[in-house]
């Protein structure tokens, strides 16, 4: 344990190192970390930011639903009430057409039957007029009776 | 013929290269060349890690080099108060790396070594630790020990100092300007004594141990068993010596240089 220049060389040694690391060591590893916290700091604050942003963006998705789904049900319900309409429209048409067909009917079976009557009559005429024709074929003079005959034809 | 007297002192004695008449004109070059050597190394390393450092995602080396740079910043900031970047902080981390690379040479198996030096380097003696070296932990002391005074009156000013020196602890009243005095006098010689023989100690006994281990292994079967035992327990408890003295002369100097800062 004997002390001597051994300690100034080291000391000297020592000295130099520190300013080293003073100079060349320490400054740039301090920047390039602070610059780090920095961009970090940055990249956190923006974060932040995105995540305020993404909730404003939701109230707003919120709102915009709530009012769509009301508008979509209005326009439903004004659908619905109009299919009703049409449907009712729709019946009351087919009822009135139903009726004036069913009378159209009823009276052409009325006018049918009317003519068919006619023509019954005529014939039952015609018959009884040929039926008394033969049975009394010479007595009977036909210019005479056919007023008679027309007349009884218009009573049946 | 090897005897264990002529053992240790082989290992304890170091590489002298007298430059004058005197026994002060000697530098150990062992413990300059090894301790230079670490140092271009470790802060070589730092400064090409630190040259190339980016301020994106860094790589695993510029990583490790953060985290000790981190660590070192933590330490001051909690000691410190000031703009620890300008040279507080820096200092520590010189004094930790150095400290820590010094100390690692203690890992190096000794008589390994020894053969190494010897066979390669053709030298006689070489001890391959600096810091179980006391000029070497007296440099470092000292200079830290300079550095103090420097701010001491660099911060305070000369009159500020040596009022400092002479009414504190206990007083400003003239009867006890002597006392306080003499208690600052006191606390300024312990201080670079305590800082570099507490290194000192700590490493050169760790050698001297190993040393021990050493010799109990060449003397039978059951000393190389209880040698080789024994010096990998003490190995490994060695590994937080060599951390933990680094780590507490780094604090004791941010402590000194913090102290100094700080008017009473």
């Amino acid at each position: 344990m004997n002390i001597n220049l051994t300690l100034f060389s080291q000391a000297f040694a020592f000295g130099i190192f520190i300013w080293f690391t003073v100079k060349f060591v320490w400054p740039p590893l301090l920047k390039a970390i602070e610059d780090r916290q920095k961009y970090i700091a940055e990249g956190l604050a923006a974060a932040d930011e995105g995540r305020k942003s993404l909730d404003q963006a939701q109230d707003r998705v919120g709102v915009i639903e709530a009012e769509a789904r009301s508008k979509a049900v209005d326009i439903i319900t004004a659908h619905e009430k109009r299919a009703a309409q049409i449907i009712d429209n729709a019946k009351e048409r087919a009822k009135v057409e139903a009726e004036r067909i069913i009378t159209h009917a009823r009276e052409t079976a009325e006018i049918e039957t009317a003519k068919a009557k006619d023509a019954l009559r005529r014939e039952v005429g015609r018959l009884a007029v040929l039926g008394a024709e033969r049975i009394l074929r010479r007595e009977i003079d036909p210019k005479a009776h056919t007023e008679l005959l027309n007349q009884l034809r218009d009573e049946l | 013929m090897l005897t264990p007297t002529s053992y240790i002192d082989h290992h304890l004695t170091q590489l002298a290269k007298p430059l004058g008449d005197s026994p002060f004109w000697v530098v150990h070059v062992d413990s300059l060349l090894i301790a230079v050597l670490l140092g271009i190394v470790g802060f070589g390393f730092l400064y090409t890690v630190v040259n190339g450092a980016t301020s994106g995602v860094p790589s695993k080396r510029q990583a490790f080099v953060e985290l000790a740079f981190e660590f070192v910043d933590g330490q001051v900031r909690s000691i410190f108060h000031g703009d620890q970047h300008k040279f507080v902080a820096p200092t520590a981390l010189t004094v930790f790396v150095w400290v820590f690379l010094m100390n690692s040479m203690d890992f190096l198996p000794v008589d390994i070594m020894s053969r190494f030096y010897e066979r390669l380097m053709h030298v006689d003696h070489f001890r391959g630790v600096p810091t179980a070296d006391v000029n070497t932990t007296f440099a470092l002391a000292l200079t830290i020990w300079m550095i103090m005074i420097y701010f001491n009156i660099a911060v305070k000013g000369l009159g500020g100092w040596m009022h400092e020196l002479f009414c504190t602890p206990f007083g400003k009243h003239p009867a006890l300007w002597v006392l306080n005095f003499l208690f600052n006098v006191v606390e300024l010689i312990s201080k670079p004594l305590s800082h570099s023989l507490r290194l000192y100690g700590n490493m050169y006994a760790g050698e001297i141990i190993f040393l021990l281990l050493g010799m109990w292994a060449a003397t039978g079967m059951v000393g190389t068993f209880f040698g080789i035992v024994l010096g990998a327990g003490w190995a490994i408890f060695h590994i937080l010596i060599v951390a933990l003295q680094a780590f507490i002369f780094m604090m004791l100097t941010v402590v000194y240089i913090a102290m100094a800062h700080e008017s009473h």
